[in-house]
């Protein structure tokens, strides 16, 4: 089984300042896992990606990405915010994806005719290769964050890093965000880390699930996730009940 | 209209003339390129901070009664690297960095002028720029320079363009963000140096913001953005140097007064026809 992780985390504390935000954070993550990620305001989750991507460093503990070859790409990474100075930026969204292939390449970064292949095999994956000429800036919400996961996939990492990818998303586009997200996941096996404030609406796709509140409270399958009364204890049974809604059916949850 | 092509004509046959066209476009050329980055970083205020400080660094090389540039270049560079340090670490906004560099620099300026011989017509000159001093030194440089901002654009292309359209995901991919700031910083710093001999420490900033502004108004991709500034700001000077030649005005107001009105231009444009 050793192989098939990608990615391993082993007593991880992390520090903002001079407090601590996470203590003692223990967690595997396989290949084909879709993992939601799930806490409170100030539970530490921001911090926790923030240490996988390499923005913050560890105060104890490591975090190891389990292929050491070189030139490979150990994660994509989806921010939170839709910037904003994206509607001025003047570039062409497959200037914008291409950006996504250089952190690999050797100085100097040029982007080859291979590049622009794999460039429009992202954007028709994703299907927007239609948009491949148009300006950032002139589309919409739900279009530039597929542009912008078109970026963060476009160098075929090894897991997917997505940070409240939805915030900035409407209902609808949203539920469409998340259907794209769970098909990555399961027609093509990619591993993907999902943060959320949303329990309700990532939970009808995630494999497993951790709450971290300071430290990892629950992590473990989505049905455990539901049954555990550890959890139940955290959220109150009704509010349980909700998270777990798509079991309502084979009353797993109930 | 034949007085105006003789007087354009008479205008080729003085050296300082061809200088100032040379200086002045490789001037456009470096700085028409950084603005873009500075620009979308949301540092354009950069170019005047900057530019205050070397002012303040030009009074005192004429109090020290040594080299301008000679000075100025190393002191710039450094002042650059002090905002960007200000804007990382004090947790300053890069506005707020550069005001308070930039001020600092005139007021040390001011006081270095005042302890010499006040302001004589050397530093005047340095104020709003003047064609007519442009040395052998600025002409070499410049051309330098210009090659410089060239081949470092197009070797670190990507990166830049990836650190200007989002730092902190192109530190998650592994880009060394500082480093490219840093590049930025210190290109910028020499075209300032450099560009003051011809619009003057009170206008250079200008020659940072308006081709890159005028550009954006009608580009598509990053790269016409590129072509259209630098074929804006390089027109200007051109225009400019030549006009304030036949019209007997100012060259750096001539010039910032063109890129003005390019911009009108383009705004125009783009609210009538283009995008919108």
């Amino acid at each position: 089984m050793e192989s098939n992780i990608v990615l391993r985390v082993k007593d991880l504390s992390m520090r903002y300042g001079r407090n601590e935000v996470l203590t003692n954070v223990n967690f595997e993550v396989e290949k084909g896992d879709y993992i939601g990620i799930v806490g409170p305001n100030g539970s530490g989750k921001t911090t926790l990606i923030k240490g996988l991507l390499g923005l913050l460093p560890c105060a104890e503990g490591e975090i190891e990405y389990m292929e050491k070859e070189k030139g490979i790409q150990h994660f994509g990474y989806l921010p939170q915010k839709i910037l904003v100075n994206d509607r001025l930026f003047p570039a062409r969204v497959s200037e914008i994806v291409g950006i996504g292939l250089i952190g690999t390449k050797a100085f100097p970064k040029f982007i080859q005719k291979e590049d622009k292949e794999k460039i429009e095999r992202i954007l028709d994956r994703l299907s927007i290769l239609h948009l491949k000429n148009k300006r950032l800036g002139d589309l919409s919400g739900g279009q530039q964050q597929r542009v912008l996961l078109a970026r963060a996939m476009v160098n075929e990492p090894r897991l997917l890093i997505l940070d409240e990818p939805t915030s900035a998303l409407d209902p609808k586009v949203r539920e469409d965000f998340y259907q794209l997200i769970a098909e990555l996941n399961q027609k093509e096996g990619m591993t993907i880390l999902l943060v959320s404030h949303d329990i309700g609406s990532i939970g009808k796709y995630t494999k497993k699930m951790m709450y971290l509140d300071k430290e990892l409270v629950f992590f473990g399958d989505y049905e455990r996730f539901c049954k555990s009364s550890d959890m139940t204890a955290y959220f109150g049974h009704a509010a349980q009940h909700q998270f777990c809604w798509r079991h309502t059916d084979e009353s797993d949850c109930k | 209209m034949n007085q105006i092509v003789s007087s354009l004509l008479e205008a080729f046959q003085y050296q300082f003339i061809i200088k100032a066209l040379i200086v002045g476009s490789m001037i456009a050329l470096s700085s028409s390129v950084l603005g873009i980055f500075l620009v979308l970083k949301k540092f354009s205020m950069i170019g005047d901070g900057l530019a205050h400080v070397s002012f303040a660094t030009v009074a005192l090389a004429l109090l020290l009664n040594s080299s301008p540039l000679l000075v100025s270049i190393p002191v710039v560079i450094l002042a650059s690297f002090l905002i960007l340090k200000l804007n990382e670490k004090a947790d300053l906004h890069g506005d707020a960095a550069i005001g308070l560099v930039s001020s600092f620099s005139v007021a040390f300026g001011v006081l270095l002028a005042s302890v010499s011989s006040g302001f004589n017509v050397d530093l005047f000159s340095y104020l709003f720029g003047s064609i007519l001093v442009i040395s052998d030194l600025d002409l070499v440089l410049s051309i330098i320079l210009s090659i410089v901002v060239i081949v470092g654009l197009f070797l670190f292309y990507n990166a830049l363009v990836a650190v200007a359209h989002d730092e902190e995901f192109a530190g998650v991919i592994g880009i060394d963000v500082k480093l490219m700031n840093r590049i930025i910083a210190i290109l910028t710093s020499i075209t300032i140096v450099l560009g003051i001999r011809v619009v003057g420490t009170m206008l250079i900033s200008s020659m940072i913001i308006f081709p890159t502004v005028t550009a954006l108004q009608l580009s598509k991709s990053f790269k016409q953005t590129i072509a259209l500034s630098i074929s804006v700001s390089v027109f200007c000077v051109v225009t400019g140097v030549l006009l304030s030649f036949v019209l007997n005005l100012p060259s750096g107001a001539t010039i910032v007064i063109l890129n003005a009105i390019c911009f009108a231009i383009f705004f125009g444009i783009k609210k009538i026809g283009g995008r919108g």
